[in-house]
């Protein structure tokens, strides 16, 4: 790789960063199931020092390089396998670049899909855990919980044990806890997508309430409507590496020009129907 | 590795770094602000080990009685295999509280140990969503160990009374004794985390090691009636290890004739804790930034 480009941010320069990541590549180490496994095999590996031949790498950030600053919200989109929700793990400290850095004010907050706090226990002790460890003092905490319970909305669930909960339960649990707080810099990797319109608006809200109060949120979802209404920057990313990176709108429709032709066609003919836009020569229409 | 990454920040962005005073993602922060953040989390780690301790048992239809039960029924095995079956009893003055006090003793340490092996990879989807000092977790399986064995003193203490012990103002040792093999315990825990946490085997080890550990530490035996037509060292190789040092102060404050030991017990106790404290808080330290990576 030659000369990364210098922060190349086109919205905002003149905040302050809040997230510095600087031609970072991220790679996996995955166990294979193909290495022999037998003790012997494990043995002599073991014994020769031999490097495992089970151990694969899967190159998932190639030398992405960009600059988020208070106030901002950036989306990122991708294909499946892109890595976006990896450089959200990276963002969050949960893994380490292979090389290049990542910088951040403060401690990232990471909210996803798949993890549930503590699934044995109820609600309300994972409010009130969860907010104990993101070091709020336990008057803090009577303070808020009922403000999180209402937020979250799930009503008697609150106290059955986690596990019990559907996806889109736990996700506004979650959003709720980490959102009673105001973050730095929050990392939401698709973690509206399972909740209803009526959550995702609250989120919404909330989102651009935490925006306000100076953080940067980032935001993975393949729902481009989202990004769209939500963010204000999305960075495009590619087999790990950015593709385009601006102000959302733009980005999202050269995107969706890619990767789904006929979303952007039917949105420009309702647009077009509804009498939002005209097209001025008939050549242009697509 | 880390040190390898250090040297590929461009100067352009170390000095935006410390303009806005940023730092490193995921970077372990150094121990005297580790330490502090600790602190403020204590309330999380007591409601953790709290919650945590009750959810341990919210599956079995007898709960939280199984606390007890269960160093009860331990009790029971070992009395009918070392008491009546193979008869090690032989030269020991009150059997049963010998036996009691050993099991429950050495139990702690166990707990405590498994306990630590099991912290980072028991919570991974907590240390994956929400960032607080690792040691959160360690420490909180060693209090729900120490928890179960105040728990278990519920039964111990009654059947030392009841096998024919006096009640006597050196029963008041217990308290520091169990101080100390607390924070003997959390270093292990810390050492134990570490090691889990690399390697996911360690808990499937570990229970051997605990069992071996256990035999030579003179739970259901004197140590000098082993020791006995061996080589001195032997003798006090065996005293001096941690699981019977700590044994041995809570006989003594329990028993009117315990076994004889070397008059040093409490300066090993000490010893042992400070050494285990400090060594697993800096070895855990140290890995900050692995615990629940992929």
């Amino acid at each position: 790789m030659s000369e990364p480009p210098m922060f190349a941010s086109t919205v905002k320069t003149e905040a302050p960063p809040t997230v510095i990541v600087d031609n970072v590549h991220l790679v996996y180490r995955i166990r294979g199931r193909h290495a022999k496994a037998g003790a012997p095999a494990v043995a002599k590996r073991i014994i020769t020092r031999e490097k495992d031949p089970g151990l694969r790498e899967i190159h998932a950030v190639r030398g992405v390089t960009f600059t988020a600053h208070e106030g901002e919200a950036v989306g990122l989109i991708g294909p499946n396998g892109s890595g976006k929700s990896t450089l959200l793990r990276a963002i969050a400290g949960l893994m380490p670049p292979e090389s290049g850095a990542i910088f951040t004010k403060g401690q990232p907050s990471l909210l996803g899909v798949s993890a549930a706090l503590m699934a044995d226990m109820t609600g309300e002790r994972n409010v009130e855990l969860g907010c104990l460890a993101m070091g709020m003092s336990p008057d803090e905490v009577k303070e808020s919980y009922q403000s999180i319970v209402d937020f979250a909305g799930i009503g008697e669930f609150i106290t059955l044990p986690m596990s019990t909960y559907s996806s889109g339960m736990g996700a506004r649990l979650r959003f709720a806890i980490a959102a009673v707080r105001s973050h730095d810099v929050l990392l939401i990797d698709e973690a509206l997508s399972t909740g209803d319109a009526e959550f995702r608006r609250r989120s919404e809200t909330r989102i651009k309430e935490l925006r306000a109060e100076a953080g940067t949120v980032f935001l993975v979802s393949h729902g481009l409507g989202v990004v769209r209404e939500t963010c204000d920057r999305a960075i495009w990313l590619e087999k790990g590496e950015i593709v385009l990176d601006g102000e959302a709108e733009a980005v999202v429709d050269a995107y969706e020009a890619r990767h789904d032709p006929e979303a952007l066609a039917e949105r420009l003919a309702a647009a077009e129907a509804s009498g939002k836009i005209r097209y001025t020569d008939e050549s242009s229409s697509i | 590795m880390s040190a390898a990454r250090e040297h590929e920040v461009r100067p352009e962005v170390a000095e935006l770094v410390a303009k806005y005073g940023m730092r490193r993602a995921g970077a372990r922060p150094p121990i005297v602000t580790y330490t502090r953040e600790l602190w403020q989390r204590r309330h999380f780690i007591t409601t953790f080990s709290t919650a945590n301790n009750a959810v341990g048992y919210s599956d079995s239809i007898l709960g939280q009685a199984w606390q007890l039960l269960t160093p009860l029924l331990n009790v029971a095995v070992y009395y009918l295999i070392f008491g009546l079956l193979l008869k090690t009893s032989r030269k020991i003055d009150n059997f049963i509280a010998f036996l009691v006090i050993g099991i429950f003793i050495f139990t702690f340490i166990q707990t405590a140990m498994l306990g630590g092996a099991r912290a980072i990879n028991a919570n991974l989807a907590l240390t994956r969503v929400l960032h607080f000092p690792r040691a959160v977790l360690p420490i909180s399986s060693t209090l729900i160990a120490l928890q179960r064995l105040l728990f278990s003193m519920v039964i111990m203490l009654p059947i030392v009374l009841l096998s024919g012990e006096p009640l006597r103002w050196s029963w008041l040792l217990l308290i520091p004794a169990i101080a100390l093999q607390s924070v003997f315990c959390l270093g292990l825990a810390f050492i134990m985390a570490r090691i889990g946490a690399k390697i996911p085997d360690t808990s499937q080890v570990l229970p051997f090691v605990l069992r071996t550990w256990l035999y030579v530490s003179g739970v259901f035996f004197a140590i000098q009636t082993v020791a006995n037509g061996r080589p001195h060292w032997v003798k006090q190789t065996l005293e001096a290890n941690p699981g019977a040092v700590y044994m041995q102060l809570v006989r003594e404050a329990l028993l009117t004739k315990p076994p004889s030991h070397p008059p040093y017990q409490w300066t090993l106790a000490v010893f042992w804790a400070i050494v285990s404290l400090v060594v697993g808080y800096i070895y855990f330290w140290k890995a900050e930034e692995q615990y629940g990576r992929v």
